[in-house]
């Protein structure tokens, strides 16, 4: 099994006027087909750690390699292209493109890769957005659809280029209990379905419980692990 | 790239009324540029063509630039002669077939001798000064401006001989004399001679249509006490930009003065430089206010859609994208802006050039505003307003694109 993501002593420090260590010290190692739950209290740097695995921000010390390729050389433009082929994100809130229907804004990462006609970009938009159970909204702009359905497009549009992560922060968070229970259900058929690797914070210790792996922040480092494969 | 096309759009759209603000800038300033640029590219061509058409291009008088070399600069080592100028010749052009025969020889143009001598004209009881110019009708028809501006007669009723003359309408009318009526010329040697007016023209230039008086040049030899003298020599090119060149051959060889229109005319045309830059100065300013309107416009955009750069930002964008996605907002809305520019400023050229009026008062007569048609205005207001909204554009795109998505996802709720 081929690891996807590798981090050694992981930090990622804030330069203010009293310095703010927002992750410390993370060595881990993540491969294909994983679904990790990133746990902890408030403010433990859970969402900070995602933004380092997806290549948002730059840790200040400690190396992260993706697919074996160490990120700290990257350029700007080599890491937005890594962003674009090899991960997906969704976060608590939507962050859907406001102008844009539900398939066109899962259509944009499609487009920004132009690796497909734009035929195959709008039936592939398509078929992610109906196996996500929202065939009748295709055309409806954000501000149309509920906060479940948003969550849902961007789930979609996570998939769009097919990358074999998806980082989520809090993804149900903002959700009611039925649509937070539809959204994890689509998560966990990502991986067993798809075959792709999620890493999802998460504050609901239920829903950790049912995922494969789980690791626990708090202030910023690790202080607990369980489910980790054999071998890592 | 189709896509950024597509988000830039949205972008705009989503800002109608302030979209339509900038764009009515860029189009009122690329409108009233292209209109002033006609009017004074106008005005400039139809001042250097009057100049080229009244004016001989090359003037050759019987003055010399320059004093003789002295004997005594050949003989002592130092020597310092002060007060001295050229020699003024009575006889004018000194062999003056020679020097003719040699112009027809190479010339690229006409040419046409004459014999221009200061004198007095009377007609009962009344005096205007002139100066009564002694031509040859047929060659002086090929050279002069006149030729056209004939109220009555022509240069070819002096051919015929006789003691004719033909005056401005202004000096006519001041002297109140007409066609056919007998007028006195003095000149400065004190000889009278009468003359019967057969023609009267008039050229729109005060100075020539009261001043001038020609006659057959033997007649004006024989006025001045002058056989056989011609002291100018008149020079109309095909080509009326060869003036300075030709000019400098004449004189190297004869060794009169021989000037230039241009010449005669520098401080005129450095003015009208001058001019140009002013012009081109007073078109920056407006496109630059156009371009704050931009700027403005962009700016609030990559600050209401700090949202949409970070999760384009998450999504693969690079900053090169989203510097390129409002540089090129900048630039569409620069381009509407010229668009609606060309309309306007066609319009306002257009309606210009319907008004008229009389003046007669500053010596040219004018009825029309010159306006000159040139596509070159529209590409160079384009070009600067394009050029300033793609400025105006870039500011406000490098911040946005600087911005790291992380602080704005962090702090969104
Ligand atoms: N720009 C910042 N300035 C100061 N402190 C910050 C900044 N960003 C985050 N923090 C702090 O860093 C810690 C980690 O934040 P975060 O990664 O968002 O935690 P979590 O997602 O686990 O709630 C928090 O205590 C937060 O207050
Ligand atoms: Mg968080």
């Amino acid at each position: 099994m081929t690891s996807l993501i590798e981090t050694t002593d992981l930090t990622r420090i804030l330069h203010e006027a009293v310095p703010v260590t927002l992750v410390r010290d993370v060595t881990l190692s993540i491969g294909e087909r994983e679904f990790v739950a990133v746990t902890g209290p408030s403010g433990s740097g859970k969402s900070s750690l995602l933004y380092l695995l997806g290549l948002l921000d730059r840790p200040t010390a400690g190396t992260l390699k993706i697919r074996g390729r160490d990120a700290e050389p990257m350029s700007e433009k080599e890491r937005a292209v890594t962003r674009l082929t090899n991960i997906g994100f969704v976060f608590q809130f939507h962050f859907l493109l406001p102008e844009f229907t539900a398939r066109e804004n899962v259509e944009i990462p499609m487009r920004k890769l132009a690796r497909l006609t734009r035929a195959e970009m709008r039936e592939r938009a398509t078929g992610l957005l109906s196996s996500l159970g929202l065939e009748d909204h295709l055309h409806k702009r954000p501000d149309q659809l509920s906060g479940g359905q948003r969550q849902r497009v961007a789930v979609a549009r996570a998939l769009a280029n097919d990358p074999p992560l998806i980082l989520a922060d809090e993804p149900t968070g903002s959700l009611d209990s039925k649509s937070s229970e539809q959204v994890f259900a689509i998560l966990e058929a990502l991986v067993n379905e798809r075959g792709k690797t999620v890493v999802a914070v998460t504050h609901d210790l239920d829903m950790a419980a049912r995922m494969h792996r789980r690791i626990h922040l708090v202030d910023g480092r690790i202080s607990e692990e369980e489910g980790a494969k054999p071998g890592f | 790239m189709h896509l950024i096309l597509d988000i830039a759009w949205t972008h705009i759209a989503g800002r109608g009324r302030q979209t339509f603000v900038a764009i009515v800038g860029v189009a009122v300033g690329v409108g009233f540029s292209i209109a002033m640029a006609a009017l004074m590219q106008g005005g400039q061509d139809d001042f250097v063509r009057q100049l080229v058409d009244t004016m001989p291009h090359v003037e050759v008088s019987d003055e010399q630039r320059s004093a003789r070399r002295q004997p005594a600069e050949d003989v002592f080592e130092v020597a310092a002669i002060s007060g001295l100028r050229p020699r003024d010749d009575r006889r004018g052009i000194i062999n003056p077939t020679a020097a003719q025969s040699w112009l027809e020889e190479w010339m690229p143009g006409r040419f046409a001798a004459r014999l221009n001598a200061e004198g007095v004209i009377r007609y009962s009881g009344r005096e205007v000064g002139a100066v009564v110019i002694g031509i040859d009708p047929e060659r002086e028809e090929s050279v002069s401006p006149i030729v056209e501006d004939f109220r009555e007669g022509s240069f070819a009723a002096l051919t015929a001989g006789g003691n004719n003359v033909v005056i401005g309408d202004t000096m006519a009318s001041r002297l109140g004399a007409g066609l056919g009526d007998t007028i006195t010329a003095v000149s400065s040697e004190g000889l009278t001679r009468n003359f019967k007016i057969v023609g009267l023209f008039h050229t729109g230039t005060t100075a020539r249509d009261e001043g001038e008086a020609y006659v057959l040049q033997k007649n004006a030899q024989i006025l001045s006490n002058r056989p056989n003298a011609i002291n100018r020599i008149s020079i109309k090119l095909d080509d009326p930009n060869a003036a300075p060149a030709i000019a400098r051959r004449v004189e190297a060889e004869l060794g009169y003065k021989a000037v230039a229109w241009q010449e005669a005319n520098e401080s005129i045309l450095e003015a009208l430089v001058v001019r140009n830059i002013i012009m081109y100065t007073v078109v920056a300013a407006i496109m630059l206010v156009a371009g704050f309107g931009i700027f403005n416009i962009i700016s609030t955009i990559t600050h209401e859609k700090a949202r949409d750069i970070a999760i384009m930002k998450s999504l693969g964008f690079s900053e090169a994208d989203m510097r390129r996605l409002f540089v090129l907002e900048g630039v569409a809305i620069g381009g509407a802006g010229s668009l609606l520019g060309w309309a306007l400023g066609f319009s306002i050229t257009y309606a210009l050039s319907l008004v008229h009026f009389e003046i007669a008062a500053t010596g040219q007569e004018m009825t029309r505003l010159p306006i000159a048609w040139s596509a070159l205005h529209y590409l160079i207001a384009t070009a600067s307003a394009l050029g300033s909204a793609a400025i105006a554009g870039y500011l406000p795109a490098r911040r946005a694109a600087h911005l790291n998505p992380v602080d704005i996802i962090r702090g969104a709720t």
